[in-house]
């Protein structure tokens, strides 16, 4: 590694060690319970007594609440771009390395479900497996999977044409050797800083669909649902809005900044010196 | 004694509508040769090495390597076939993964086609037979100098004692004074080992010094093969005639003459 960590890459971490910290704190501490109602202390303001960031119109603590929340837009991020990772990147290799008939048929199918409205498919999948956070991690790894095949495959096709993979083939390597031990490693940096792109996208995704009322549901709690709950209110108490909301653009820049640090730091040609 | 590569009336081209790269070519290489490939940029030398050394197909016409044919070769036995039959290509820097230490690049070809583990002192053995030290094994490609990277590709595709090496414009993208080391690395190689070598270049210089035979072509056809001296001395074809002219223009007008050392 090189000495020095590219400041994208010091921010980036940072946020997201704010994120990920305050997401796994609220496991095993709160400054309330979550779900407790405090009717007579309603819309507090922050700062007041025991309340950081204030109440909610129900007197639930706002801090808590994003504490909680974190966790489940974490759980959710994870576990869908993880989800879609793999299968993703598979396609889009698949793709990259087939004859051309083959690869124009999938690259036409990756299109097609990439033209699909993807909130609008996640309100079809709610309606059918009903609403929750299992719904939208379903609807997101479905419309994560096309977005990294397609991210895959014009580079993928890039590193094919390079004459080093020519050259591995007069070594005698075959086809799904060079796409996993050379195409893959070359596009790593955009598999990774897509992934980190991804991440943010599926917060905000998930924050949608909970304000639309077809992601988690009460007790659990999302950053989207505090939205949701806090229109009504707004003119009285808009920091209800505006925290949750600067929460998640430091969340989303966290992700993107780690992603173009990543691929800085990830790339040999400057993490090592050239000799000549 | 049957010739090692054997080439009958081979047309290609790269797609069904496309046009024909090389027309109806006829050639043959001799066991322990050294064989030039010149002609202008787009005149289907690069694609005829690569028909010859197995990375295109073979559509119209027939290739033979060992009296059998290739496309033979490469359903059947392509191990076999690629162990035999290496190639060196024009930039160095493209022709290494830039994400491989030299160590795997180097080690490819005999894992891939030999099936075994290759050590170090093997690995380093290769290196220093090309000129290079122990310590390029752990370095990337941008690590090096395109000099030093041919050479590295040369190691590599040597590492597995092939009877025939393409070089496919081994030198175009190196400095002047670079090309000559690596020529003459090739030429000391070839007495060593006892390669068949196959040379493309667009300059009549560089194969007219390592080889004893040439092919001229142009447009896709052969318009002149034989002995180097004679194709030199006494060129049956205007074209050929030109270029012997352009190339001796050019190297014995005093300020053009580069020191290569």
């Amino acid at each position: 590694m090189s000495s020095r960590w590219p400041t994208q890459l010091v921010v980036g971490t940072v946020l997201i060690g704010l994120f990920v910290g305050i997401g796994l704190m609220s496991l095993v501490w709160t400054p309330h319970d979550a779900e407790a109602l405090n009717v007579a202390a309603r819309l507090a303001p922050p700062g007041t007594e025991g309340h950081l960031l204030g109440t909610d119109r129900l007197g639930r603590d706002v801090t808590t609440q994003i504490m909680v929340g974190a966790r489940n837009s974490l759980v959710v991020a994870v576990v869908s771009t993880a989800a879609a990772l793999v299968p993703g990147v598979f396609l889009g290799l698949v793709t990259a390395g087939s004859k051309r008939a083959s690869r124009e048929v999938l690259s036409r199918a990756t299109d097609v479900a990439l033209a699909l409205p993807g909130i609008l498919v996640a309100l079809v999948l709610a309606t059918a497996m009903g609403a929750s956070n299992t719904t939208t991690m379903v609807a997101i790894t479905a419309w994560f999977i096309p977005v990294m095949a397609r991210v895959v495959i014009g580079p993928a096709r890039q590193i094919m044409a390079r004459e080093f993979v020519e050259a591995a083939r007069a070594s005698g390597r075959g086809k799904w050797y060079i796409l996993i031990r050379h195409v893959l490693p070359n596009i790593g940096p955009v598999v990774i800083v897509q992934t980190s792109l991804l991440f943010a996208s599926a917060i905000l995704i998930e924050a949608a669909l909970s304000y639309l009322g077809v992601g988690a549901q009460r007790p659990t709690t999302s950053w989207g649902m505090l939205f949701n709950e806090s229109q009504a209110v707004v003119g009285e108490a808009p920091t209800l809005v505006l925290i949750p909301g600067v929460v998640m653009v430091l969340a989303v820049l966290g992700f993107n900044l780690l992603g173009d640090g990543l691929r800085a730091a990830l790339d040999p040609r400057q993490t090592t010196k050239a000799v000549v | 004694m049957a010739p090692l590569v054997d080439v009958r009336d081979l047309s290609f081209r790269y797609g069904h509508k496309q046009n024909w790269v090389l027309r109806s070519l006829n050639l043959s290489i001799e066991r322990g040769s050294a064989v030039g490939v010149v002609g202008e940029s787009g005149s289907g030398k690069s694609t005829l090495v690569r028909l010859l050394c197995g990375l295109l197909p073979v559509g119209s016409g027939s290739v033979t390597y060992d009296g059998r044919a290739v496309t033979d070769w490469l359903s059947k036995d392509p191990r076999q076939f690629r162990l035999h039959n290496q190639m060196v290509f024009q930039s160095p820097a493209a022709s290494l993964d830039p994400r491989m230490r030299i160590r795997r690049s180097v080690a490819e070809p005999v894992r891939a086609l030999e099936r075994r583990k290759i050590g170090d002192d093997e690995l380093e053995s290769w290196l220093s037979m090309v000129g290079l030290g122990p310590e390029a094994l752990n370095r990337y490609p941008h690590q090096f100098s395109g000099g030093q990277l041919q050479r590295v590709a040369i190691a590599r595709a040597l590492s597995v004692s092939p009877t025939v090496l393409y070089a496919d414009e081994p030198t175009s993208a190196l400095d002047v004074s670079v090309q000559a080391q690596v020529l003459n690395l090739l030429m000391d190689l070839r007495a060593r080992l006892g390669l068949t070598l196959v040379i493309v270049s667009h300059d009549l210089a560089v194969v007219s010094r390592m080889c004893e035979h040439i092919l001229v072509m142009r447009n896709g056809e052969i318009v002149e093969s034989g002995p180097t001296v004679d194709v030199l001395h006494s060129p049956s074809s205007a074209y050929t005639n030109a270029l012997t002219k352009a190339a001796s223009a050019v190297s014995l007008r005093p300020g053009n003459v580069t020191s290569a050392g």
